[in-house]
């Protein structure tokens, strides 16, 4: 196993960096050493979108551009990727296609969040989806733009993203295949001191040994929590060891009665077979952050943060998720609602990372319901998330098991209710009160910016009932103001 | 295209077969290509000189105390500072403040909100000045500080004087209304959210003189600022503004301190200096709109007529005057918004807070006047059972009456209700009406809302001497024009427009026209990019410039041909000299620009403009402030959640009067742009303060603007394109603030959803209408619903 520097490829060429610091971001390394300031800073924390940038990398054997955020990105995980920026699409006068479109629909103004959503929209173009309004939309949740009203964006990309998209890109996309399949060899890549430095391990055993050897080291999933310590919180990270090129942390397994996640396995690329388990779950995924934070995010980050409001956690807890921690030689798995022992503290052992998540399917008789309350709809974090998987013998519940977020210092199960719920009919109004005012004795929700507890606990009743009304048979047209989507097609 | 020409109403076209002119032409923004490709440099995109130095400010911790220990040995000699400085550091006056010398640069003894700077470190790296100035050690001797607007009334706290017009006492005429209705509306601020965060960069020259490079609307103003704080004439300052990432009025008055603190550090170190704020920092240090308490009293009829207002606004100011004087007046005048009300008492407190100072935004306080006047029509109409629309169609301009509460008349208030009258057909609303009754009827859970409102808003600023505009045209020997204004460009599309009106008078394509950065010393003593008058302003003071080169080039033409100068023609780039008798010649603009400058004629030319008509006495309270009215109407469709108080807007029909527009696609913009950032104001941008003053939602994480999604699917937007019934730049209409207001309908579409579930009780709804916002008001009407 051989070490080499941080390597990527720019505008055709091998970018080899022996030196930087670990904390450097890839937006600094653009506007600050490559100059190349097309790329903006809005915010500095991957929720407007102006430093949108896209990574093309290989993925199962396909050339992939995946819509980043460089303002929270560090620059350490572009280790093997293509990086393409706003100044890159044009050749010579001849502006892409995306780019004509924006301009034809009047679609910039004061144009600073312009060359993020361009790059947004060339990474939707690429991504061989057939596109109606929704999925435009969707794809722009994470590009704020404060001027236009968004309208003349959307009908640019509803031109210009539809269908496969012929642009140098695409002409190039073998050879770039073959570029990028050379750079993701089995190296192992460190760059630095024993000190500082950044890490970016393929091999299990290497990370194991890298954390056993460096306890105080920042373990770094996507970086959308990570960046933000280091552009807000200015802390002085020296050591990181990056998860992205860790081979056995990416897979995607999809068993008879389970799915296993490995821990390092983005939000994006998760979304498929989560959202095969209900579609609940696709609707929370998609609202789930951005494209930009779904692409960088993994799943294992959103789960060892600790994040009380963490949309991932109460929703698999209220499915029974397990997961796996890893040590070097050794593995152990607790159920994922054991993990979270108070705000910000976790079930993680020193030298411990999180290997993978077990996630059980649901099994015939068995209903899920997840609902998300926030301010604004998309690209918010949850004021309340409530997560219900309940199982129905003739009318009755036999089994349920609930999980709330933003109503503790962690997840957490409402086990109060959940006794309550044993052996009730599921079609009686009396049942659903009965759950609704038993909430507040499992939790005492807090006041913050987001909501008042007043308000936490009534909406965390509200739907609560609403999941069971539903499960009894309430159209979703009638409860809810986006209404349940169908289901998804099975695993496959 | 074809879209946009198609989305308009307008009685006249241009005439078959003459040329086609510039203006009125859906042509793109100047710099769209630049946007999309990424070359469209904003200040932080510029190249850096050699040894630049980067700033970074340390704020208070407190929001109101006495300043007892401010120790910065740790930021002196942290990694990469060259210097630390604090208001003992200023030359000059120690003055931001635009009007009243209330608002320090750096504080002094006491301190005003949560963040105030208090030191200033200059550092090789803005990574290392900001990392230095969390290393102050700095002890405040705290004060309770007064957060809220009632907090402000029970200790009577104000930054100005209390200012009323209309009448002196409604109390006579509400006694003798056949209804009377109170209520209390609680309006939200906003921040501004400009993508570009504030920036500035200022390069010492020669002989003390400074050149500052300022994201700002105002120029002139931070030309003023630096002088004043660095003890110089006005005439050693320049500042210089190529573009903004956007404005919205956060960068009209409080872009100044960043080109300040800038300057100030370039005076002393004699480098080059550069000051960007981080996002979360322009939260915190910069001031949004206002928020407010509206109390109401209002007197009608059965018929649902208002005869009788008295209408109080509280607005938070913040720590210093700032804009207030100017940003309550406007929430004042706009109290009536589109309707005549026959005796109206309007009221207003400037309160004074220990939070950052409140400033200008997008409408200048007019949509809190709008918001809370479309209110009191909703709740008038739940209490008589009548149809809001019926009762704001029995209440417009020119029904009853046509002078507003400050004395000015309401000359084009037929324009206005044929907007809403329009409006009413296209979208559809009786209809829709009826089935939003039947679908409420049968629905528990979900309920819909529908609202039409109108808007009606002055165009002018209210501060008279702000009603001028200066240009500076040069033609150069090979015909290419060269454009200066004392506008700036946000993204409102400006420079294109005035393009367009420079171009047509010299029969020119408006790419012929190579507009250029706004600079206090090629055009000095402007205004502010603001009060929607850009375009207004300063494309009458560029046509005149353009005249100016136009009259002598004609008169060269003339001499040449033997005719008049009225016989020359400027037309798609020639010019032709048209004699009764004799020959026609002509050329191209071009030779005629080279044989002018043979002939030793200037071919530069300034010019000026002042808007007409105004006469505003504000000490008496009446008067003409406004040059002319924009009229607008939104029709609004919502379904609630009343369980969760969540809400999605499902249709918007708009039309919106912008006179014979100068760019109908940059007007389109503005409109739909200016919808969307209300509708964010009153559904999902909160501003949440604690107890001690800090602001809690200072980042996009927790302050959460408008998204693609948000916006409807069924989203129709007219123009409205009769001429300017008033003499402005080819009877255009100005654009930038008014359709904002629009967004009016959608809170009251709010409250009609919100209403279905009892129909006439009052319904009080704060703004922002959050779905904790909609719950608090669904379970004040009702004690909660639910299943």
């Amino acid at each position: 196993m051989t070490m080499r520097p941080l390597r990527f490829l720019r505008r055709g060429r091998l970018v080899e960096i022996d030196s930087f610091h670990p904390r450097t971001t890839l937006l600094e390394w653009l506007r600050l050493e490559e100059r190349s300031t097309g790329t903006k800073e809005g915010c500095a924390e991957g929720d407007c979108g102006a430093c949108t940038v896209v990574l093309a990398r290989l993925r199962r054997g396909q050339v992939v551009y995946h819509p980043v955020n460089a303002c929270i990105m560090l620059l350490g995980q572009v280790d093997g990727a293509e990086v393409i920026t706003i100044e890159d699409l044009a050749e010579g006068d001849s502006l892409h296609p995306v780019q004509s479109a924006m301009v034809e629909n009047h679609a910039s103004q004061c144009g600073f969040c312009t060359p993020g959503i361009v790059m947004s929209l060339f990474a939707l173009s690429h991504s061989g989806k057939m596109l109606d309004r929704g999925s435009v939309t969707q794809s722009l949740a994470g590009n704020l733009c404060r001027c236009t009203g968004y309208r003349p964006i959307v009908e640019a990309a509803l031109g210009a993203c539809q269908g496969p998209v012929h642009d140098r890109f695409s002409a190039t996309m073998q050879a770039s295949a073959q570029v990028l399949a050379a750079l993701d060899d089995d190296t192992n890549m460190f760059s630095g001191s024993e000190e500082v430095f950044f890490a970016a391990p393929r091999s299990e055993a290497f990370l194991a040994a890298l954390i056993e050897r460096y306890p105080e080291a920042t373990l770094l999933g996507g970086g959308t929590d990570v960046g933000l310590w280091v552009t807000k919180d200015l802390r002085d990270l020296k050591q990181i060891i990056w998860l992205g090129r860790v081979n056995s942390l990416q897979e995607i397994e999809v068993h008879q009665d389970r799915l296993l996640l490995g821990a390092g396995v983005t939000l994006e690329e998760a979304m498929p077979s989560l959202g095969a388990i209900d579609p609940d779950l696709q609707t929370l995924m998609q609202r789930f952050g951005s494209t930009q934070i779904r692409t960088s995010g993994t799943v294992g980050g959103n789960i060892a943060n600790g994040s009380p409001i963490g949309d991932l956690a109460p929703a698999l807890i209220a499915l029974g998720a397990v997961i796996e921690l890893g040590r070097s030689g050794e593995t152990r798995s607790i159920p994922l609602q054991d993990f979270f022992l108070a705000y910000r503290h976790q079930d993680r052992r020193t030298g411990e990372y999180l290997r993978a998540l077990h996630i059980p399917l649901l099994s015939e008789g068995t209903h899920f319901r997840a609902f998300k309350i926030s301010k604004r709809y998309e690209e918010d974090i949850s004021s309340v998330l409530v997560a219900i998987r309940l199982t129905l013998l003739d009318g009755h519940i036999v089994d349920v098991r609930i999980a709330c977020g933003g109503m503790a210092g962690t997840p957490r199960r409402a086990t109060h209710v959940e006794q309550a719920l044993l052996g009730q009919p599921i079609a009686s109004s009396v049942t659903w009160k009965t759950a609704g005012d038993t909430l507040p004795n499992d939790f005492a929700p807090m006041d913050d910016h987001r909501a008042s507890a007043k308000y936490r606990m009534q909406v965390a009743r509200a739907t609560l009932i609403k999941a069971l009304a539903e499960i009894a048979g309430l159209p979703t047209e009638n409860t809810r103001i986006y209404p349940r989507r169908e289901r998804v097609a099975a695993h496959g | 295209m074809d879209e946009v020409a198609s989305n308009t109403m307008r009685s006249s076209s241009p005439a078959d077969g003459a040329p086609v002119p510039q203006v009125n032409r859906p042509l793109p923004h100047d710099a769209a290509i630049r946007h999309v490709t990424g070359a469209a440099p904003y200040l932080d995109d510029l190249a850096e000189p050699l040894g630049m130095l980067h700033l970074a400010v340390g704020g208070s911790p407190k929001a109101r105390g006495r300043l007892k220990r401010l120790d910065l040995r740790d930021v002196m000699t942290a990694t990469g500072v060259v210097a630390v400085m604090t208001c003992d550091d200023v030359p000059g006056r120690n003055d931001i403040a635009p009007a009243f010398a209330d608002e320090p640069l750096l504080a002094t003894q006491s301190v005003m909100f949560f963040g105030q700077p208090l030191f200033l470190v200059i550092a090789k790296t803005r990574d290392l000045a900001r990392r230095a100035a969390r290393l102050a050690i700095i002890e405040i001797e705290e004060e309770t500080p007064v957060v809220t607007v009632d907090q402000a009334l029970a200790v009577d706290s104000s930054v100005l004087p209390d200012y009323a017009f209309g009448i002196a006492d409604a109390s006579a005429s509400l006694a003798l209304a056949e209804h009377r209705l109170s209520g209390q509306q609680r309006i939200g601020g906003q921040e501004h959210f400009y993508l570009e965060g504030q920036i500035a960069m200022a390069m010492p020259l020669e002989g003390g003189e400074i050149h500052v490079h300022s994201s700002t609307q105002h120029p002139t103003e931070v030309q003023h600022c630096v002088a004043r704080v660095l003890g110089l004439a006005q005439a050693q300052v320049v500042c210089e503004v190529r573009r903004m990432g956007g404005g919205f009025g956060g960068k009209e008055s409080q872009a100044t301190q960043w080109a300040a603190l800038a300057a100030l550090a370039a005076y002393h170190t004699k480098r080059p200096c550069k000051i960007r704020l981080d996002r979360d920092e322009d939260f915190v240090l910069t001031g949004k709109r206002h928020d407010a308490r509206v109390d109401w009293t209002v007197g009608f009829t059965q018929a649902g007529q208002l005869t009788a207002l008295d209408m109080a606004f509280l607005a938070r100011c913040g720590c210093s005057a700032d804009l207030s004087q100017g940003v309550v007046d406007r929430m004042m005048f706009h109290a009536d918004n589109a309707y005549f009300i026959p005796s109206a008492k309007i009221s207003s407190r400037r309160l004074r807070t220990d939070t950052v100072s409140n400033t200008a935004f997008r409408g200048f306080g007019g949509p809190k006047g709008v918001l809370a006047i479309e209110c009191v029509m909703s709740a008038v109409a739940a209490k008589l059972g009548m149809d809001p629309l019926d009762v704001r169609k029995a209440n417009l301009y020119g029904r009853h009456g046509s002078v507003t509460p400050y004395g000015m008349g309401v000359e084009s208030s037929a324009t206005g209700r044929t907007v809403i009258e329009t409006l009413e057909q296209t979208a559809d609303y009786r209809a829709r009406r009826s089935a939003i009754a039947a679908f409420n009827e049968r629905s528990s859970i979900l309920r819909k809302g529908l609202a039409l409102t109108p808007i009606k808003f002055g165009i002018a600023f209210t501060i008279s001497h702000l009603n001028q505009a200066g240009a500076l045209v040069h033609v150069y020997t090979d015909g290419s024009v060269h454009l200066n204004h004392g506008g700036t460009e946000m993204g409102q599309g400006l420079f294109i427009k005035v393009a367009q009106v420079v171009a047509d008078e010299f029969g020119l394509p408006a790419s012929a026209v190579k507009v250029s950065a706004t600079r206090t010393d090629k055009v000095p003593n402007t205004a502010p990019t603001a009060a929607s008058a850009g375009s207004d302003l300063n494309g009458m003071a560029a046509r005149n410039a353009a005249l100016a080169i136009k009259t002598r080039l004609a008169a060269l033409m003339a001499q040449k041909a033997g005719c008049q100068a009225e016989d020359v023609v400027f037309a798609e780039g020639l010019v032709q000299a048209k004699p009764k008798q004799g020959e026609a010649i002509s050329m191209t603009f071009a030779e005629l620009a080279h044989e002018a400058y043979l002939a030793r004629i200037s071919l530069s030319a300034t010019g000026h403009y002042k808007t007409p008509k105004l006469n505003w006495d504000r000490s008496r309270g009446t008067g003409r402030p406004f040059h002319y009215f924009v009229w607008g109407a939104a029709c609004s469709e919502v379904v609630l959640d009343t369980m969760t108080g969540e809400m999605r807007v499902t249709r918007v029909d708009i039309l919106h009067d912008v006179g014979h527009s100068l760019n109908p696609a940059i007007d389109r913009g503005q409109i739909e742009g200016g919808f969307v950032q209300g509708m964010g104001w009153l559904t999902t941008e909160e501003l949440v303060f604690d107890r001690h003053g800090r602001l809690h939602t200072h980042a996009p994480s927790t302050y959460k603007i408008p998204v693609a999604s948000d916006v409807p699917e069924d989203f129709r937007v007219t123009l409205y394109q009769e001429p300017n019934e008033e003499q402005t730049i080819y009877r255009s209409k100005a654009v930038g603030e008014p359709p904002l207001m629009l967004a009016s309908s959608v809170f009251c579409a709010i409250v009609d959803a919100i209403q279905s579930l009892s129909p006439l009780q009052q319904v009080i709804l704060d703004a922002p209408a959050t779905p904790e916002a909609v719950l608090r008001s669904i379970e004040h009407l009702t004690g909660g619903a639910g299943l």
